[in-house]
């Protein structure tokens, strides 16, 4: 019992960064902005985010942990969602074509990241760029009192706060896209820009807001990797901390079939499967578990292209460039 | 200009790259008016009502509407003037209701009240005579619904000016009736409306005055009431043309097709053929008449080899040895081939042909984003021997059918996306035509062209027929149909209910057999 209820716990854990980076992915692709370049942007999020606090730290002497938090946020917010503008204008502006431009934003990103939390962590005296504890705890602390409940406490309430925050947004991204004007917009957007144009919405406003807006959620992914001690280490910058995470996002946005609720289910899904070696013993190599993901993805994508619900579909004009005396 | 006036363009030009598709334009119209432009594929009729919607932005000239002058930046700029657009090519998101198309992009912030929208959306529809349901997706609609929301959407915001162009080329002739009785509705309340039809019994019908381009240049206006088909062809033309249709009498005439009792499901699931059985001759025009749906597509494509048969067979015979196509093609083992079975490619290099030209032209048979050149390859680059493409057979076909059907197009590797439709179409038939099929099925062939257009594909039609093919034509105009075919099939729900001969047979006659099993069925 008590090692399901651990299961359970690390797979959450483990699913945070992936539902973030899945939801501002599917954010994105509402607009028709197929931007692979989340685990880049991840990286943009993670090691900006570390760097805010670790500067904020290191700048008064007695850190505030809700500042140091915000400052945390705030960095990744804007520094993926930067990665996101300069998609924007190639791919939307520029029309440059959307997978080169993000797998190049992936690899921007990527080495970005390593060199900068490499160079920051050099001039530190214990080389690493590293915060302190007031930081890292603000950041894996569930919530006081209700976690010491018995086991609906671990199970429910014992997660750090951006677990919570990824559920609500998991809610209010839902809200936005099936219930709202905005959302009926960037879906019409996405589906169809001549149409939505003709409609007299701003296609170009919408594809940018959403890219952008949809990068920095994908930053918070980065920076929760970043800052969760779930793994052993927390608060640090490792060389490729990532890892190909933001690329498993980019297939459970297919796994979600654009759905902001599914998605929760498959960063879920998937979290479980990655730290499934730690928990159910099949006595089978541990290379084995670690391929688990990728071969669900396949699955997935498999499953997803045969089952033919037109809703499911993705956004019609995904990976298209729009313009609109084009024909 | 006077106080009436709703909108008035003065000398608007609009180039695209080489292409001059507006030069220098002048066009007037009343409140409570219908015009009709009118003008032959290309002649940028919709280049011109895109620049009133806001699609495009012109190069040079003024707008004025009510009186003032106006710019129009973009679609919202236009709406905001009360012009309304309903695009040839539907601009509706497939995913989303009737009613969310509806509303999309309006102002109101927050929450989506879709009872209020519903409500409101009904109210339209009672006041103009719809039938619309707000909450139906638009992906479960036909053409004709689609285009009822697309008026609706319009009307919501507010329009007082509705552009419409080419809106009958994809419906039967029960719901341009329906379409023509709302368009009377809103002129009656005042509203002034710009039609584009190639139909020039629809010209005469709807319209109160007639404006007429060529070649991008505006020629004038006439009153309906003063003009006829045949002034206005040749104002169109630019040159007297005759308004009958040839049927010369071929010199072979042998059988060629032989189907019997066959059955087919469609893509659905849902049976599309039941117990289809006629008979198809070299040197003779086969009409196929039937109601949209009745089974036309599955019954050229299970032809084609591209449709699985049930059951039923298709018997192939070669062409008579001395006719002009004798030869041409890989024979087959015996008169009697079985077709059914055949892959597509053994069908095709037998000689059968398919040119379908789908509601939106582009659907099937050509690659949008592909040069003619490349359309002519797709066809060809099987013939071509060693590892490498033959690029210059392609290119001189294509160069050819340009000079023959008088196709404009900036050149051979321009996309044929960017050709306008009825070039798209020439591109099309003409491709078939030229690998000399034995057989040449075509189905909707003039779907959405001009006059001139559409003789020039009746011409090469009937010479295919000269020349001894078995030319099976799917077509939804009745009075082409009855004056260029030989004989008529009629479908009606998946049967064939009557094969008359189109020489004597009258329009009542086949109008009848289109709807006949679908009474049965009722009756049922
Ligand atoms: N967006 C565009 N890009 C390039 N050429 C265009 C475009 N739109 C129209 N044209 C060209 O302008 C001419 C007029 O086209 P169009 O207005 O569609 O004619 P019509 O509606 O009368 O058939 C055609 O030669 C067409 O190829
Ligand atoms: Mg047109």
């Amino acid at each position: 019992m008590d090692k399901v209820l651990s299961f359970v716990v690390a797979a959450v854990l483990a699913g945070t960064p992936l539902l973030f980076g899945t939801l501002g992915e599917i954010l994105t692709e509402k607009s028709g902005n197929l931007n692979l370049g989340v685990e880049g942007m991840m990286f943009m999020g993670g090691v900006a985010g570390l760097a805010g606090s670790y500067y904020y730290e290191q700048a008064v002497s007695n850190p505030n942990p809700v500042v140091s938090v915000l400052i945390a946020m705030v960095c990744a917010i804007l520094c993926a969602a930067f990665g996101a503008l300069i998609y924007s204008v190639l791919t939307i502006t520029l029309r440059a074509n959307q997978n080169v431009t993000g797998l190049a934003l992936t690899i921007f990103g990527t080495g970005f990241a390593n060199f900068l939390g490499e160079a920051i962590g050099n001039t530190a005296p214990s080389r690493y760029m590293a915060v302190g504890n007031v930081t890292k705890d603000a950041f894996n602390s569930g919530i006081p009192v209700l976690q010491d409940l018995p086991v609906v406490g671990k199970l429910l309430f014992s997660y750090n706060f951006m677990v919570y925050l990824g559920i609500l947004l998991a809610i209010v991204l839902a809200w936005f896209l099936g219930r709202s004007r905005a959302g009926l917009n960037l879906r019409s957007v996405g589906e169809s820009p001549a149409t939505a144009d003709a409609a007299g919405i701003n296609v170009t406003l919408y594809k940018y807001l959403a890219t952008c807006v949809g990068g920095g959620i994908c930053g918070l992914g980065g920076l929760y990797i970043v800052m969760n001690s779930a793994n052993g280490v927390g608060g640090v910058w490792v060389h490729n901390c990532v890892n190909g995470k933001g690329w498993i996002a980019v297939a459970l946005v297919i796994f979600a079939t654009w759905s902001p609720a599914r998605a929760l289910l498959g960063s879920l899904v998937f979290g479980a499967l990655s730290v499934m070696r730690l928990y159910v013993a099949l006595g089978i190599p541990a290379q084995i578990y670690d391929i688990f993901p990728y071969i669900a993805t396949v699955i997935v994508l498999v499953a997803v292209s045969m089952r033919r619900k037109r809703e499911n579909q993705p956004p019609q004009s995904l990976g298209l460039a729009y313009f609109r005396e084009e024909r | 200009m006077d106080a009436n006036t709703a909108i008035r363009l003065k000398d608007i030009t609009k180039t695209f790259g080489p292409v001059v598709a507006n030069d220098k334009i002048s066009l007037e119209v009343d409140r409570g008016e219908i015009l009709a432009l009118l003008g032959e594929n290309g002649s940028g009729k919709t280049t011109l009502m895109n620049m009133l919607s806001g699609i495009y932005f012109p190069d040079a000239g003024q707008i004025w509407v009510d009186g003032r002058e106006v710019t129009i930046r973009s679609p919202r700029d236009a709406f905001e003037l009360g012009i309304g657009m309903i695009h040839q090519h539907f601009k509706l998101v497939d995913v989303l209701t009737a009613a969310e198309n509806i509303v999309l992009g309006l102002d109101q912030k927050g929450r989506l009240d879709r009872k209020k929208v519903a409500r409101e959306v009904r109210a339209i529809s009672e006041k103009y005579g719809f039938d619309i349901d707000p909450d139906q997706k638009i992906y479960n609609m036909s053409v004709s619904q689609k285009q009822t929301v697309e008026i609706v959407k319009v009307l919501y915001r507010g329009a007082n000016i509705l552009i419409l162009d080419e809106p009958t080329a994809v419906l039967t002739p029960q719901e341009t009736e329906k379409l023509f009785a709302v368009l009377r509705n809103m002129k009656a309340d005042g509203k002034s409306i710009i039609i584009i039809t190639h139909k020039l019994n629809e010209v005469m019908a709807i319209s109160d005055k007639v404006a007429v381009l060529r070649k991008g240049k505006y020629i004038g206006t006439v009153n309906t009431a003063e003009t006829n088909p045949q002034a206005l062809t040749d104002m169109m033309v630019g040159h007297a043309v005759t308004l009958d249709i040839d049927r010369p009498m071929a010199k072979y005439h042998d059988l060629r097709l032989e189907v019997k009792g066959l059955n087919c499901r469609g893509s659905d699931g849902v049976k599309a053929l039941t117990d289809v059985s006629f008979t198809a001759m070299g040197g003779e025009i086969l009409g196929i008449a039937g109601v949209a749906g009745s089974g036309q597509k599955e019954l050229l494509e299970a032809i084609a080899g591209l449709q699985k048969v049930e059951s039923g067979h298709i018997f192939y015979y070669p062409p008579h040895p001395k006719s002009d196509i004798a030869g041409n093609h890989v024979p087959v083992d015996k008169a009697g081939e079985e077709l059914v079975g055949k892959n597509p490619t053994q069908i095709q290099k037998i000689g059968v042909s398919l040119a379908f030209v789908p509601e939106d032209r582009l659907g099937m048979g050509l690659v949008a984003s592909m040069d003619m050149v490349d359309n002519m390859m797709l066809k060809t680059y099987k013939e071509s021997k060693g590892p490498l493409v033959d690029r210059k057979t392609p290119r001189a076909l294509a160069e050819k059918l340009i000079e023959e059907l008088e196709i404009v197009t900036p050149g051979v590797s321009t996309p044929v996306r960017k050709l306008s439709g009825g070039n798209v179409q020439k591109v099309l038939v003409g491709r078939e035509i030229a690998s000399s099929p034995t057989v040449l099925m075509t189905a909707y062939p003039v779907r959405g062209l001009d006059i001139n257009s559409s003789y020039t594909i009746y011409r090469l039609l009937n010479e295919q027929k000269m020349k001894g093919v078995a030319v099976l034509l799917v077509g939804e105009d009745l009075d082409v149909l009855l004056e260029l075919c030989d004989r008529i099939v009629v479908l009606c729900g998946g049967r064939v209910t009557g094969v008359v001969d189109a020489r004597t047979a009258t329009k009542d006659q086949v109008g009848l057999l289109m709807t006949q099993s679908a009474g049965k069925e009722a009756e049922a």
